[in-house]
């Protein structure tokens, strides 16, 4: 049967990327950033896992006004990195899983979450970022990834609570997956950020390090934070946290197993408007 | 009944829901559309001309002329939306944010860098801190005689 060996918590700043494709992580402004995911990248390499589930959220790329899925599952043999205005990423096209993507697609719509199915999309930087910043600038991707977009862009987005149960299905569906694959989740977005209005470049470092905190310890008291807590306190765009809860339902202990150990943890401010947080968790076998 | 929307008193900030998605529907649609390389040529060339193939608000209109960003989210646009406005007059992503601030691009950038801005007085309206209404624009524009 299938496995999730780990769960991979990471920012998605659009910047980061552009760092990455422009040769300027050794600047001293993007240093600190990228000194955090050494480790990570020495980790890809020494955990390479055979599929990446990765929830992101799409931002205005894929999904316009013409259609706002909740939840979305690609399914698709490849997804080509979008053009989101500056031209695509110059990052290899992400490859599928779409026998794996299905049968979730089938399980976690069975376990009531009703999931909308997509055989097409491109994929924008709230995916590619992550890859880039734990595979590093490779010719193609290690390993075949699931992308799974949250609505983060029209409110109500869903609550934490709905992200964190749906993350528990997902772990269910991928641990009856009837091959012996090694399984990450990642769980991306955040940290506290805002791009909007007068109140914008709102950053708070207590907020986030207690948010990473009670991710590690308490994910299920952390689950029922309110949307208003995420916007008073991380900003109206670090409402994207919700997304790192799914990933965090998918782990052993939320299914009786044992609590996670913490691989590795980083924080830093800022990557452009935005706090930058990363945590690593493994499953120990 | 009316649904709860408590985070209408959060100052500096407009939450982008169903409403606000509502009214903004056709000036999101119009940016979505910038993400075409010959749309943005078109754009370029006469902006007003492009803007009126589209059912927009002239209040929208005049908001994308004028590249008011906050003015755009009151008229039911959303960033990420508007990003591609930006992306198409090659700003970036902290450029666009700090617009919206009233600061010069080296004050927000210098805001960041000491580590943003900081929550306290700001997450209710009627508290003191930089993002309240009472104390737009930021930066030196908002100081006295400054203008």
């Amino acid at each position: 049967m299938a496995t999730i060996t780990a769960s991979v918590y990471t920012s998605h700043v659009p910047a980061i990327g552009a760092a990455i494709d422009l040769g300027k992580t050794q600047e001293p402004y993007w240093q600190p950033v990228f000194k955090g995911y050494e480790f990570s990248q020495q980790w890809m390499r020494e955990n390479r896992p055979d599929v990446i589930f990765l929830v992101y959220n799409d931002h205005a790329t894929a999904f316009s006004l013409e259609m706002i899925p909740t939840f979305a599952i690609g399914t698709a043999a490849e997804f080509q990195p979008a053009d989101e205005g500056w031209g695509p990423r110059p990052v290899p096209t992400v490859i599928g899983h779409p026998e794996l993507a299905s049968h979730i697609a089938h399980s976690v719509v069975q376990d009531d979450f009703d999931l909308t199915i997509v055989n097409k999309m491109p994929v924008d930087h709230g995916l590619t970022v992550p890859l880039s910043l734990m595979c590093g600038q490779p010719l193609a991707w290690p390993c075949p990834v699931i992308p799974f977009a949250v609505n983060v862009v029209q409110y109500p987005v869903p609550s934490g609570k709905r992200c964190f149960e749906l993350g528990k299905a997902i772990g269910r569906a991928i641990r009856s997956f009837d091959k012996p694959l090694k399984v990450q989740i990642w769980g991306t977005g955040g940290m506290s950020h805002q791009l909007q209005g007068p109140r914008a470049g709102l950053i708070n470092a207590v907020f986030d390090n207690r948010f990473l905190d009670r991710l590690i310890a308490d994910p299920q008291g952390l689950a029922l934070m309110s949307h208003i807590d995420y916007l008073r306190e991380a900003g109206s765009e670090g409402i994207e946290l919700v997304m790192w809860l799914i990933a965090r339902g998918a782990m052993a202990d939320m299914a009786g197993g044992a609590k996670p150990h913490v691989a590795h943890r980083f924080y830093h401010v800022p990557a452009s408007n935005t706090a930058v947080g990363h945590l690593i968790l493994e499953n120990v076998a | 009944m009316a649904l709860d929307k408590p985070y209408k008193d959060v100052p500096g900030t407009t939450i982008f829901d169903a409403e606000q998605s509502r009214l903004g529907y056709h000036l999101n649609q119009f940016c979505m559309s910038l993400m075409q390389a010959d749309n943005r040529t078109r754009f370029k060339a006469n902006e007003r001309a492009y803007l009126d193939q589209w059912p927009m608000t002239e209040e929208q209109k005049q908001a994308v002329l004028a590249r008011d960003l906050n003015r755009c989210i009151a008229a039911g646009g959303n960033i990420y939306f508007l990003a591609k406005i930006g992306a198409t007059d090659g700003k970036s992503f902290q450029q666009m944010a700090g617009s919206m601030t009233g600061m010069t691009e080296d004050e927000y950038r210098a805001m960041m860098v000491g580590g943003g801005r900081s929550p306290d007085g700001n997450r209710r309206l009627g508290e003191d801190g930089d993002a309240q209404p009472h104390r737009q624009p930021q930066g030196k524009a908002g100081q006295k005689g400054a203008l």
